[in-house]
């Protein structure tokens, strides 16, 4: 209990990861909050990385959570961008609104 | 080694109720704040496991960048946003079940599989610093790990290019520059002589 294993940062990992999913499925009207859970799950992505790369002292967990990083930064700009864009046409940012493709 | 457990608790917790507070809170602006939150204690926790340099690239990115970007788009769509809350609580159930449901399966897999040898088990936070964490990481990225340097430069670059892309719009009756006559004009079209007759004036 007292001494910080790996395991300790999986389960925080795997919390985070709960909480971003259970947010996409409360938030359907809102993308701006999905967008954010998303973020979360990029969050847990890279505490499970970085706790790897430091507990098999390899520094290419670190490496791969900067890409991860980058990622969800270009991501969240693109992400931003279309929610923008969709905005301007259907003044509406809720989910079921997006059915233009008929999918 | 209490003195980190203490400090990962603390760090832990307050990034996991902030986490919920992002899901949960009725206006948006205040779901970035959390979030900003929840980021900079995800970076108290990297800086706790020796990994500085990824701490503050987190700190740089999201809260710099990312969350603001986050801020000016709540900002800038007038939306109503206690409409959207309607119906906030109908996918609670399966949401609820299906999370928790993951969550214990997650945490199952992490207390049957051990994953390395038992050895260094409780040596995940080292107490001494021997190494520097930024030397270590510019050491692979320039050499070991170049393409994926690279690759991260071109995601960058397409995501800027294909976000100024998305946004950018003409609209009509804005008065613009236009670039092209502006360069192409020389003087001779710039300034034309005219003979005034007297006491007639001129047409301009």
């Amino acid at each position: 209990m007292f001494n910080i294993t790996l395991e300790h940062f999986l389960v925080l990992g795997a919390i985070l990861f709960t909480i971003g999913l259970l947010g996409i499925f409360l938030n359907k009207k809102n993308l701006i909050v999905i967008l954010m859970s998303i973020e979360l799950i990029l969050l847990s992505v890279n505490i499970n990385f970085i706790s790897f790369s430091v507990y098999l002292n390899d520094i290419s967990g670190q490496i791969f959570a900067m890409l991860t990083l980058t990622v969800a930064a270009a991501e969240a700009a693109i992400g931003l961008a279309i929610l923008v864009v969709f905005f301007r046409n259907q003044a509406s940012i809720a989910v079921e609104d997006i059915k233009n493709l008929r999918g | 080694m209490t003195i980190y457990s203490i400090i990962f608790y603390f760090f832990s917790t307050v990034a996991v109720l902030s986490a919920l507070m992002v899901i949960s809170s009725k206006n948006p602006v205040h779901s970035v704040m959390f979030l900003i939150l929840s980021f900079v204690n995800a970076s108290g926790l990297f800086i706790l496991l020796g990994a500085e340099f990824l701490a503050m690239l987190l700190i740089v990115v999201y809260v710099g960048a990312v969350a603001v970007l986050f801020l000016f788009v709540v900002m800038m769509l007038d939306i109503n946003f206690v409409k959207l809350r309607h119906g906030f609580l109908q996918y609670l159930p399966i949401g609820l079940i299906l999370g928790l449901v993951l969550l214990f399966e997650l945490i199952i897999i992490f207390f049957t599989n051990k994953f390395i040898n038992e050895s260094n088990i409780n040596k995940i936070i080292s107490t001494e610093s021997e190494f520097e964490n930024t030397k270590n990481i510019g050491l692979v990225l320039y050499t070991d790990y170049f393409y994926v340097f690279q690759i991260s430069g071109l995601i960058l670059l397409v995501a800027m290019i294909g976000s100024i892309v998305l946004t950018l719009r003409d609209r009509k009756g804005v008065k613009k520059q236009s670039i092209y006559i502006q360069v192409t004009s020389d003087s001779s079209k710039a300034i034309e002589k005219k003979k005034i007759k007297l006491k007639e004036g001129l047409d301009v």
